[in-house]
């Protein structure tokens, strides 16, 4: 694998690094009154969802009804978690002052507790993206998705494992918290996560509480109904998420990083990492937000904290700069990264696979460009 | 209503019913303070006078208290404090009566663009300058400019309880056209026991010229050793009259709406670290002073207005580090936590996003 260090030289990732600071300011100084409302129109369309999607569901005895009933109530759970939630817990919007929008006190249609994800998310996973043994997102603790994961006779069930975890995604997210994998090798102890459990318990207990106890019990004789569409519109969420933040980060082109290449990186080279370890998604407006603009994880891993909105404005720049510095923009459409997430998982169970994916050295390309230069 | 709010709490969860409601109509949020402007009247130049209607969340408040007001300039929820003028015994009405200052952002705000509609944020209210339950039988409330909304209020809640003490109210002014409620003024001053004394320091047309001094007090409250006095104007009104009733003894007897501040315990000796400045991209080493004075040090000029933890106006984002409050000594290191500035001091590296 090419060496992070060696794609460009110092003074290049230095370059690099203030042309993307400069574009970060100039961004951050336009921030105004249409990107509050272009969140407060998602809240509200998303809100809307929401009560007519329960609405639907309380005459779900008619199937049309059931199914739209899901599908605004899937369309509701998909924009909280990924357009509203997401961004606004990232502190996009903590600028604006707004209580209602400030990363702090948000809190998602979902099972896991703002409080523990954003630890785990806004500081472990966008600090150390991609890094093995400190990103706890490189195949969440359960799977393997990066060769240079050790392989062990547990990885055999591994395509099984993401299917499951596909399924059951928002109890993922909430479980990874407790770090499973770090108590059971002893790195970490078991009661150190007292507060975590017990903010994961109230939280599911609400969750749970209204989509499988309240509003089943409210539309009387078609409870059973009620339930499994509230069920099944969670289930379509996890999917959906499951599908979008797969594709970010474990597309076979995508790079992931040793502790040791990483020591001591300036900004310049932390910039250079979040572009070689994140991947787009291609797509119309409508997909950008449904997938939370996370089909820009290349721009929302460079400015996690501008508004997602901007992702897609930024993109033709931010591709301009990767191309100037000879630099990979990694990017296709769903079903394609999908599947080359799919074939990763699957090649992964068995031990091995080192070397099969390895990226061409782009050191070629940078010379290249310098000679053009 | 209480149980069907509590149900629909539990059904609307995490967002909460205020979430759902303010869909609908802003000024339906049952937890949230907001207040919509039904009426706005500019009575003298600089000045606009707006009638709110509270949501019904609003506590009420006690004459002479004041409340932070918010408003969405620009995609940015700004925030300052503001005295209500109107009589404490209508709770459903509230009054503003507001200066646009040159470098105002909110107050300019407010001045030229509040139409009936707008809906403001409101905090419930707060402050000790208020008259004590036993009204005092002699009470002499002096202001100036602005300052005139707190004592007013006073004043307007004293009518309503069909008070009969003695009461004078010393205004100050530049002229007759800056001083707001002249009609009404005029009509207080004809009730039993009360009086109304403008002061004009630019013009004649006052029943008193000139500064404040004790020939004033002298004609407008000869009795003022024996009585309350509440005060509130700027700060050369505050100076002159605390000097003299501090030369007369009588300090006691004079209360003002003065926000004074702590006695900042600095100890700048074990600062460490530095203090980056993100949205403009300046960095200093950590002085130990706090994060406002740092900022202006540093050449930036963030927003602030009363420079010691009340106003928050100068709230910023802190994205990284810990920083103390002055005040009560408390750290605090969470990650994109909204910070007063004046009032934060950095503990080791600091990242504000100003």
């Amino acid at each position: 694998m090419t060496g992070l260090q060696d794609r460009l030289t110092p003074q290049q990732v230095e370059d690099f690094g203030q042309e993307m600071d400069e574009l970060r300011q100039r961004v951050v100084a336009d921030l105004g009154k249409s990107d509050v409302d272009y969140i407060q129109n998602v809240i509200k369309i998303q809100r809307s969802l929401e009560i007519s999607g329960r609405a639907l569901l309380f005459a779900g005895f008619f199937p049309p009804a059931w199914i739209a009933g899901v599908g605004a109530l899937s369309l509701s759970k998909i924009l909280d978690n990924m357009e509203i939630g997401h961004n606004v817990m990232h502190g996009q919007y903590d600028w604006t002052r707004d209580p209602a929008l400030s990363s702090q006190r948000f809190e998602w249609d979902t099972v896991a507790p703002a409080e523990n994800w954003r630890h785990s998310h806004n500081y472990i996973h966008h600090t150390y993206t991609n890094i093995l043994d400190k990103d706890r997102d490189v195949g969440y603790g359960i799977l393997r998705i990066d060769p240079e994961q050790k392989w062990h006779p547990y990885y055999l069930g591994n395509p099984v494992y993401a299917v499951v975890l596909a399924f059951m995604f928002q109890w993922g997210v909430m479980l990874h918290d407790l770090e499973f994998d770090r108590v059971v090798k002893g790195e970490r102890k078991w009661s150190e996560f007292a507060e975590v459990r017990k903010r994961m318990l109230r939280k599911a207990s609400r969750q749970v509480g209204k989509d499988y106890v309240l509003f089943p019990l409210l539309t009387g004789p078609l409870a059973p109904l009620t339930l499994l569409g509230n069920a099944s519109a969670n289930v379509v969420r996890n999917l959906w998420a499951f599908s979008i933040i797969f594709c970010g980060h474990f597309p076979a082109d995508v790079e992931s990083f040793t502790e040791r290449e990483t020591e001591g990186e300036s900004r310049g080279q932390w910039y250079l990492r979040q572009i070689l370890g994140s991947a787009n998604i291609t797509g119309g407006p409508l997909f950008h937000i449904l997938s939370g603009n996370l089909s820009h994880q290349i721009e929302h891993h460079l400015f996690p904290d501008i508004p997602a909105c901007r992702y897609p404005k930024i993109a033709p720049e931010v591709r301009a700069i990767c191309e100037k510095y000879g630099l990979p923009y990694h990017t296709g459409p769903l079903h394609k990264q999908l599947f080359s997430v799919a074939k990763k998982l699957v090649k992964l169970a068995l031990p091995g696979g080192k070397g099969a994916d390895e990226p061409k050295a782009s050191t070629l390309n940078r010379d290249r460009n310098l000679s053009a230069a | 209503m209480g149980r069907l709010a509590a149900l629909a709490g539990t059904l609307l969860t995490p967002h909460g019913i205020d979430r759902y409601l303010e869909l609908i109509d802003p000024m339906l949020v049952r937890e949230e303070i907001r207040a919509e402007v039904t009426e706005v009247r500019r009575q003298t130049p600089g000045t606009v006078t707006l009638t709110l209607r509270p949501s019904r969340a609003w506590p009420g408040f006690t004459a002479g208290q004041y409340m932070r007001v918010s408003v969405d300039i620009d995609g940015v929820r700004r925030t300052r404090c503001y005295s209500p003028a109107g009589s404490a015994h209508r709770p459903d009405r509230l009054e503003l009566t507001i200066r646009a200052h040159e470098h105002g952002l909110v107050s300019r705000y407010l001045h030229h663009t509040a139409r009936p509609g707008l809906v403001l944020g409101l905090s419930r209210p707060e402050g000790v300058f208020t008259l004590p339950q036993a009204r005092p039988e002699k009470l002499l409330l002096i202001s100036g400019g602005s300052g005139i909304t707190p004592v007013l209020s006073m004043l307007r809640t004293l009518a309503d309880e069909d008070h009969r003490g003695e009461v004078t109210l010393l205004h100050y002014a530049a002229t007759a056209a800056d001083v707001p409620y002249r009609e009404e003024l005029a009509s207080l001053g004809t009730r039993p026991g009360t009086r109304v004394v403008l002061a004009h320091t630019r013009d004649g047309e006052g029943h008193l010229r000139g500064r404040f001094g004790e020939r004033h007090l002298a004609e407008a409250a000869p009795w003022y050793r024996d009585a309350r006095t509440y005060l509130c104007g700027p700060e050369p009104l505050r100076d002159a009259v605390s000097e003299l009733y501090a030369e007369a003894g009588l300090s006691e007897r004079l209360h003002t709406e003065e926000f004074t501040p702590p006695a900042l315990r600095l100890d700048t000796g074990g600062a460490s670290g530095r203090v980056r400045f993100a949205r403009s991209g300046t960095e200093a080493d950590n002085t130990g002073r706090p994060l406002l004075e740092q900022a202006e040090a540093a050449g930036l000029s963030p927003e602030h207005g009363c420079r010691m933890g009340i106003c928050f106006s100068c709230t910023q984002v802190k994205a990284k580090g810990a920083v103390r409050d002055v005040r009560s000594g408390e750290v605090s290191d969470d990650e994109n936590e909204e910070i007063q500035l004046c009032i934060s001091v950095p503990v080791g590296d600091v990242e504000i996003d100003c």
